[in-house]
């Protein structure tokens, strides 16, 4: 089999690789402002990403809830789940705009108060400090969100993913490479855009799933494998903040996120709290111990003292009510249904929890107050930002960002020549040295020894130069082997390959970056060889970026 | 695996496959079927079963995704002292 290559090529003033909660609102929003949009999607904007079911926490400051202490909330903020990783004025535009979503979501029909009148706030919390996420019902989010994106005459392009993004000279950025899924054979279609937003989303399936053996059980959705991060990196972006893990817990084997939709305290065997925060369960907090430590199931494993359970049993049966319709607000039916299939009864049985590996989230691209990356052209919201997270808000209101800031360039530049772009061949010969092979390695061999090598050599519980250095060889060597071997079978299998050297290139960043940070930082950058935290790198963030084949480390000041 | 599509409820809509996040199901034109092709990649997302119209579809959750439980732990309390 070859690629096909479409005669056609799509062009507007916005493009926006990647229809999550993110590519959605900037979609809605360019339109807003005037531009021509086109959303390129892998799946169906409807059900993708890791907003494809629901969602239920959306971190938010309404000064009729909160009260005029902005600074108070941006303090919650930071010292609870998202953590201080964030440039603050980027964090203080994010939360000072997000009501502003809030009311044109509930505009779209998305309810954003479901419990009555009022905006409610619960979970993710701390007793006796401010509460900041919005306790809303995203389940129909996706949907609306496209019917909103479709009125305002957004082309939806779905099952195409994008691979490349094209550059000028000047490394502004005018285009992209993409490719159309829907029919086993591939074909590449050529974008040409005025600007571009990236809103991609996490890098799933880089680590290991709790179990290994199944490399889609993942808490965010496994279709976002850094490929956002990737092609950024790869077209001379700058990414932030890479080499400081962030872990996301839950059900031990059922990997899913949601973990403060679950009402319950987290306990020992004999029942006793973990954790300094709630000793009964209240939907007002949930329990916030494994957002502060993060750690806490693993560790407790490692030492013998677990496993750690989430117990719902002593909720008053209002809050277990409360719960259970709060997954479907989330998107977690399955677990719903999971515990009627095995006739599991919350009120009597409680749930282990687990650790879940690395992920991308808040971790990447780095931005301006304008979403802009380091780019000429190319602008970023949501999950693969680095150097701001708030999880559904960062996509929604960085999509709203940088959808008007694109918007705005757009109507400045015209549209650059794409159609014999250089990449545009180069891309093409390698799907289908990919396609043509004969003989070749499936992508998940590729997969699943990535994961390997990142746990024992790039993972979370020791890191030193010279298991960095060897990892980042293993690294080089599988992407190598991937090149001379990998093949596919059909479009999809090809996208699955493309999604394995995509994380491959950002797991290189990471060792790179992990190997360069030489000191302890945090719970998980643990470096044997440098046992201290070196107080010089205190509010700083190291990026790496691409300039001329040359990979260019710094540690920049973090915005205070 | 996964996704189990019930075939007398089923009128090869193809919208569990059109819709599908993770490109597990494929939907076969000419006989208006849809093939569970990609079963291992299934996220369990539920997005087949939820946008179903005919409620044709429902998920079995594999063994490699056990959710791990205990009896709550009133009664061990007891244990411990």
């Amino acid at each position: 089999m070859s690629v096909k290559r479409r005669s056609e090529i799509i062009k507007s003033d916005v493009l926006i690789v990647g229809g999550g909660i993110g590519g959605m609102q900037a979609a809605i929003t360019a339109a807003d402002e005037g531009a021509t949009v086109v959303v390129a999607e892998k799946a169906d904007t409807r059900r993708s990403g890791s907003g494809a079911t629901g969602n239920d926490h959306f971190m938010c400051y309404i000064p009729s809830y909160h009260g005029e202490d902005f600074d108070a909330i941006i303090a919650e903020v930071t010292d609870t789940l998202v953590g201080p990783l964030q440039d603050l004025d980027l964090l203080r535009l994010m939360m000072g705009r997000s009501f502003e979503v809030v009311q044109k979501w509930e505009s779209y029909g998305i309810n954003m108060r479901p419990y009555g009148e009022d905006y409610a706030f619960y979970g993710h919390a701390m007793p006796g400090r401010r509460r900041y996420h919005l306790k809303y019902d995203g389940q129909l989010q996706k949907p609306l969100l496209t019917k909103e994106a479709k009125k305002r005459g957004v082309q939806i392009v779905n099952k195409t993913v994008i691979n490349q993004l094209l550059t000028d000279e000047s490394g502004r950025v005018i285009g992209a490479i993409g490719i159309c899924t829907a029919e086993d054979e591939p074909e590449v279609v050529i974008f040409q855009a005025k600007a571009v937003i990236i809103s991609t989303g996490n890098a799933s399936r880089m680590y290991p799933s709790t179990n290994p053996a199944y490399l889609f059980n993942q808490a965010d959705c496994p279709a976002t494998t850094g490929s956002g991060h990737a092609m950024a990196y790869r077209a001379g972006a700058r990414l932030v903040n890479i080499d400081m893990p962030y872990l996301h817990a839950g059900p031990k084997y059922f990997a899913r996120c949601g973990k403060a939709t679950w009402i319950g305290v987290l306990v020992d065997y004999y029942g006793r709290p973990v954790g300094p925060f709630v000793n009964k369960p209240t939907k007002e907090l949930g329990d916030a111990t494994s957002d502060i430590w993060q750690g806490v199931f693993q560790e407790k494993m490692e030492n013998g003292s677990g496993p750690v359970f989430m117990n719902c049993a002593e909720n008053t049966p209002e809050d277990t009510e409360f719960m259970m319709k709060s997954f479907y607000s989330e998107g977690d039916t399955s677990i719903v249904d999971y515990l009627q299939q095995y006739h599991i009864d919350l009120n009597q049985s409680m749930i282990e929890f687990g650790t879940y590996d690395y992920a991308l989230c808040g971790r990447g691209l780095d931005i301006q107050l304008s979403g802009q990356t380091s780019l000429e052209g190319l602008y970023a919201a949501g999950d693969v930002l680095g150097n701001v997270r708030g999880d559904i808000t960062s996509a929604a209101v960085f999509g709203m960002i940088s959808a008007e800031n694109a918007a705005a360039y757009a109507k400045t530049v015209d549209f650059a020549e794409v159609e014999t772009h250089p990449l545009i061949q180069e891309s093409m010969d390698l799907y289908n040295s990919l396609l043509d092979r004969k003989i070749g390695a499936h992508w998940k061999e590729a997969n699943s020894m990535l994961q390997q090598i990142m746990k024992d050599y790039v993972g979370m519980k020791v890191r030193s130069k010279t298991l960095l250095k060897s990892g980042l060889k293993y690294l080089g060597d599988l992407k190598r082997y991937c090149k001379e071997q990998l093949k596919a079978e059909n479009a999809h299998e090809l996208m699955r390959c493309l999604e394995v050297l995509d994380l491959l290139d950002v797991a290189e960043a990471i060792a790179i970056t992990s190997e360069n940070r030489k000191e302890s930082r945090g719970a998980y950058h643990h470096r044997s060889d440098y046992t201290y935290t070196n107080p010089l790198l205190d509010n700083k963030f190291q990026t790496i970026e691409q300039k001329n084949g040359e990979i260019i480390l710094n540690f920049r000041d973090k915005v205070r | 695996m996964p996704p189990v599509i019930d075939e007398e409820k089923c009128v090869g809509c193809g919208t569990c496959a059109q819709i599908c996040p993770l490109d597990v199901l494929k939907y076969h034109k000419e006989t208006r079927t849809v093939t569970v092709r990609y079963p291992d990649e299934c996220w369990h997302c539920r997005a087949c079963a939820i946008d179903c119209p005919k409620g044709a579809i429902q998920l079995r959750y594999p063994l490699s995704h056990m959710l791990l439980h205990m009896d709550a732990p009133t009664i061990r309390r007891e244990e411990l002292e």
